[in-house]
């Protein structure tokens, strides 16, 4: 079996956020790179499923240079081998075209990554490519068990949750808890050194968007204490002030 | 339950001057402590109960002699991963660093260092993974800042030696499965043994009622006639130097691992002045709390650069034993006050278990006083300096 997991490189949770070149650009200064936190999942799930049936995992990313520590990551977590495509990661219409281009050049009997990256947030990298492909593509999936050439896949839906069975191969958008999250060890750090990672260039793709600028959001306000005894004061706050009723 | 949200400080960009694998290794180990050891350290700290289970955990980690090469089942890891493994392992739980520094530098350490190839084989593996836990024996009731005076004795019995004697303060004892014991020949020569559970006269009673480390195991070394088969002799080990260089290692590991309880007392510190509302305004408004952040931060940064630069000493074979007693001395100092000052900041919360504060405090009593005490080093860096040792 053989497993590619997308991987995306984006800012800690905890990174303070700012933008240079008149606001068109993260201001990458001081900020924590990391696995986009889903992807992490998806990866945590094929290295299970590696370690129960046997698997070959490949890691792709779409990124430059300032990636490989985030993919040699994945790779002390249990990757085999790695790809970075060599370019900037425009928008999810460039990153799926890279990921469905390389695909096309190995078969994979799946293809797993986050629901969605955690910068952009777009999360249609997953179905994009599954067109791309001409496979199922499925999302958000929080639990995935595999069953000789099919899957079963639990999907969070709006109210409930949806269980599909499928052929391989497939596209899956992961979340918690599919699996669980994985802590390298120092075996695996040393052996992450040496694990093959190769450097494609990539596909020309028509430019579909461009960033005209970015901006942060409203600062919260403070918390505004309504006595309990005074109803009509909430009210009012929330009518005139809030403008929400 | 606590909410682990710690970061580290780096107002000198020292970051920069790690690898990209230092940072992986920094970054996993945080993500370890914050996942296994801070959710529960406070309860059994509290508790007073060593979290035993851990040590399988740590083994499986790889925190357990990272230097020492793959074969053996070490990380084969450079000195300055060691030293970053402890600092996240103390800025979790000094107690827990304590379990690790054992292990790795006063128990493996010796055996790859003085023991024979087939010792190296028989236990550095089930140690690194932590099937085995370790302890070491140095220290002897009436001989802890002068070790030359052990009274502990071991005889040549013909097909096995003789161990008698005691020793206290032992980390890891109670439920250690061997311990590395240094005790006197009859030519007065200090000799290195492997004891195992289980040898008819060994015994390992625990110390209880301790202020600090509270999470961690601490007892005595009883031996009473221990017959020690020959293969369990280091060879390699001849004099008091053999642990004087474990002892060297350990400091290097505490000289980070103090760094790293600073860091954490700093970082509780800082997100308390600046949520804790006085007079209208958080408290870190106020020029005394913002002269104590500042002071923090100033000493983490100092012990950070003397971190690294001991590391790349050690990396390059260089580090020399009053090198390591000037950062473990003074690295443990700033941890202690700063954990007082932290202790201020956070006003009556901090004295309670809701915040790391006064574990780390009472934690680091112990620390700066083993592996050498706080004025021991002092004396050490006077004999660097003068060419003269004030010890006695």
């Amino acid at each position: 079996m053989k497993i590619l997991v997308c991987i995306s490189h984006v800012p800690d949770t905890t990174s303070k956020i700012s933008f240079t070149d008149n606001n068109t650009k993260l201001n990458t200064t001081g900020v924590q790179f990391i696995i986009g936190p889903y992807d992490e999942y998806a990866l945590a799930r094929a290295v299970e499923i590696k370690e129960s049936v046997g698997a070959e995992i490949t890691v792709i990313n779409v990124g430059e240079i300032d990636t490989e520590p985030t993919i040699r990551k994945a790779l002390a977590i249990g990757a085999d081998n790695a790809v970075r495509v060599n370019a900037f990661p425009k928008d999810a219409f460039f990153v799926a075209s890279q990921i469905a281009s390389y695909a096309k050049s190995t078969t994979f009997d799946l293809i797993l990554m986050g629901r969605e990256s955690i910068d952009f947030n777009s999360g249609v990298v997953h179905s994009l490519v599954g067109e791309m492909l001409n496979i199922p593509s499925v999302s958000p999936v929080m639990k995935l068990d595999l069953n000789g050439t099919k899957a079963v896949v639990y999907r969070e839906i709006e109210g409930g949750k949806e269980v599909l069975e499928l052929s391989l191969p497939f596209v899956a958008g992961c979340q918690e808890p599919i699996a669980e999250w994985k802590i390298p060890n120092m075996k695996g750090i040393m052996s992450a050194r040496t694990k093959p990672l190769v450097v494609v260039e990539p596909v020309a793709v028509e430019e579909e968007s461009i960033y005209l600028s970015f901006e942060l959001p409203t600062a919260k306000s403070g918390c505004k204490m309504v006595d309990a005894s005074t109803p009509e004061k909430l009210v009012e706050l929330l009518k005139n002030e809030a403008k929400v009723i | 339950m606590r909410i682990d949200n710690f970061e580290s400080p780096d107002l000198y960009q020292v970051d920069d001057l790690l690898s990209d694998e230092h940072k992986l290794i920094r970054s996993t180990v945080r993500a370890f402590v914050k996942r296994e050891i801070s959710p529960i350290i406070d309860d059994y700290c509290q508790k007073a109960e060593f979290p035993y289970y851990l040590v399988k955990k740590m083994g499986e980690l790889g925190i357990f002699g990272p230097t020492i090469p793959v074969t053996y089942g070490g990380g084969g890891l450079d000195y300055i991963s060691y030293g970053l493994m402890m600092q996240e392992i103390e800025r979790g739980d000094s107690g827990m660093r304590s379990t690790a520094s054992v292990q790795g530098s006063l128990v493996m350490f010796p055996i790859f260092q003085f023991g024979s190839e087939q010792q190296k084989q028989k236990y550095l593996p089930k140690l690194a993974s932590g099937e085995f836990l370790g302890c070491f024996g140095l220290t002897e009731p009436d001989f802890g800042s002068n070790p030359s005076g052990m009274l502990s004795t071991l005889q040549d019995a013909g097909d096995h030696y003789i161990l008698n004697g005691s020793k206290m303060w032992i980390s890891n004892s109670p439920k250690a499965d061997i311990a590395v014991v240094w005790a006197r020949n009859e030519a007065g020569r200090v000799k290195g043994v492997i004891v195992e559970r289980g040898m008819e006269g060994f015994s390992t009673p625990e110390i209880h009622n301790k202020w600090s480390l509270r999470a961690s195991t601490t007892g005595e070394l009883i031996f009473d006639n221990v017959k020690i088969p020959k293969d369990n002799l280091l060879p390699h080990a001849d004099g008091l130097s053999a642990p004087l260089q474990c002892l060297d290692s350990a400091r290097y590991g505490i000289a980070w691992g103090a760094l790293g309880a600073a860091m954490d007392c700093y970082d509780a510190a800082k997100r308390y002045a600046l949520e804790r509302i006085q007079f209208d305004k958080p408290i870190a408004s106020f020029q005394l709390i913002q002269k104590k952040l500042a002071e923090m931060l100033t000493e983490i940064t100092k012990a950070q650069l003397v971190c690294l630069r001991l590391g790349q000493l050690k990396n390059l074979g260089r580090a020399n034993t009053a090198q390591i007693s000037m950062a473990k001395r003074n690295n443990v100092e700033i941890a202690l006050h700063i954990a007082r000052e932290a202790r201020q900041i956070h006003g009556g919360m901090g004295i309670t278990g809701e915040y790391p504060i006064m574990r780390h405090m009472m934690n680091l009593e112990s620390v700066v006083t083993y592996e050498g005490t706080h004025d021991i080093h002092l004396l050490i860096l006077g004999a660097e300096i003068t060419g003269i040792p004030a010890f006695k």
